[in-house]
């Protein structure tokens, strides 16, 4: 579904990945963690194009994110974003938030906009909230909003950016049931994040990070059992220690 | 001020509401059409094109670096030439007319660097989902960013716009008749300037000072939570 390829990006002369190499199959939900500056949500932001990078390539579902002649609006259609700071429109009611991008990116229809937007509220057990603005709802409740938005646009996978780390710790619960729901469903995703039970729980493959490069990328119980690198050995010491 | 003749301002008053007639349709058509051509500057300035990034900055530094009356007459006496050497007759433009063009482009440059910094105001993660759900530029633009930028920056758009209904008082320079203009023919005709000058001032006050109130008041409905 997603393959990346000896990706590497420098901002003026600091390189931020360096040959990046990996992929995720259809179904699957990739973990990515690291330290922070390691580079990993710029390497998920590169997966749909949101960054920029300057060699090796990336494709998701066959077309490729870099080359020339590929429309970005329609391949970030069918790639559902979550981002760590939520980034729902304030200016719109929850309901307009869900339907915006499916009436004017997909020219579904309003009332088949509205009730798919509903649906989706209803699925993450929001629909009391409909007509409230985002500025009204807590942060776990914004984030499972923003997850219901990007599912309303029936992506083919999901990028989650730290959707838990601007969080308060009372509501990161919330946020990963939902997480954890989409992937026994089997929706492929890709997820930067520091929820290691959430990795346990669900993930598939566990990928590492450090300085801009892939240190470690396993299954899950090759990555939990005995991590190869020094590196990775000393950050899953110091986020697990308690 | 014991000889203060009311009667001189009841018989004009007929001409003088004919001069606020005009100062608020030139205001308001000069507020439209100056915001909409600011907010396409303010693209273009902030734009990655650098052609339209600094014809843009060009234009708004040109624009607010020449006294508005001089603008004034330069439009008044240029446009004709201009309209001359497009469509090869001669089109008299009236000074009235000339007006509304001037304010318009004028009063762009400074909507436009309103509208640069209410769109700057707008967080970069609120571009980057609109993308993510598949918007192009045009479309995150129209449907997240601007009316952000917009509803940030009214407040301040409305207190420009009280600033441009005063000085459109200044078409009085090529002899158009707004509010002013009207006031000051009277005063040349009937010799009454106390009298004139003072109940101008006087109606410029009380609508400015109700309308910032106003604007003062909305600052606080329409904020966005965030």
């Amino acid at each position: 579904m997603i393959e990346i390829n000896n990706v590497s990006k420098w901002y003026g002369d600091f390189r931020v990945l360096t040959e990046c190499t990996t992929r995720v199959a259809a179904g699957e939900v990739v973990v990515v963690c690291g330290p922070s500056g390691s580079g990993k949500s710029t390497l998920i932001k590169c997966v749909n194009a949101l960054e920029p990078f300057n060699e090796g390539s990336i494709t998701v579902d066959g077309t490729s994110v870099g080359a020339r002649g590929t429309s970005l609006p329609k391949l970030r259609a069918r790639v559902g974003m979550v981002f760590q700071h939520f980034e729902l429109f304030p200016h719109m009611s929850i309901t307009d938030n869900l339907a915006i991008a499916q009436i004017k990116v997909l020219g579904r229809g309003r009332d088949e906009a509205r009730q798919k937007g509903l649906a989706l509220l209803d699925r993450v057990g929001l629909k009391a909230h409909a007509d409230k603005f985002p500025g009204q709802l807590s942060g776990g409740q914004q984030q499972r909003v923003a997850i219901a938005r990007a599912l309303a646009m029936d992506p083919i996978c999901m990028l989650f950016d730290e959707p838990t780390s601007a969080l308060d710790p009372e509501m990161i619960n919330e946020v990963l049931d939902v997480m954890v729901e989409l992937a026994q469903e089997g929706m492929t995703m890709m997820c930067v994040t520091h929820e290691m039970g959430f990795a346990r729980k669900v993930a598939s493959r566990v990928i590492f990070m450090d300085h801009g490069h892939i240190v470690e990328d396993d299954d899950k119980d090759a990555f939990f059992g005995n991590p190869r690198s020094e590196r990775a050995r000393q950050f899953l010491d110091k986020i697990l220690q308690h | 001020m014991g000889d203060f003749d009311f009667s001189v301002i009841a018989e004009n008053w007929a001409f003088l509401a004919e001069g606020l007639r005009y100062t608020v349709q030139v205001t308001l058509v000069a507020m439209i059409g100056g915001i909409v051509l600011g907010t396409a500057l303010a693209l273009m300035r902030l734009s990655s094109n650098p052609l339209l990034q600094r014809f843009a900055a060009a234009y708004i530094n040109i624009f607010r670096s020449v006294p508005l009356v001089q603008v004034i007459l330069a439009f008044y006496l240029i446009l004709p030439l201009v309209l001359r050497l497009v469509t090869g007759q001669m089109i008299p433009v009236g000074a009235d007319t000339s007006a509304y063009l001037t304010f318009m482009v004028f009063e762009a440059a400074y909507y436009a660097e309103i509208m640069r910094s209410g769109i700057q105001s707008v967080p970069r993660g609120q571009v980057g989902a609109g993308y993510a759900l598949g918007f192009t530029y045009a479309q995150s633009m129209r449907y997240v960013v601007l009316p952000q930028a917009f509803r940030n920056m009214l407040p301040v758009l409305l207190t420009q716009t009280i600033v441009l209904f005063q000085d459109v008082s200044l078409v009085y320079a090529i002899g158009a008749t707004d509010f002013f203009g009207a006031a000051d023919k009277i005063t040349q005709r009937d010799l009454r300037p106390v009298e004139m000058y003072t109940t101008v001032a006087v109606v410029y006050f009380l609508i400015c000072f109700a309308l910032s109130r106003l604007v003062k008041r909305l600052q606080t409905r329409i904020a966005i939570i965030r």
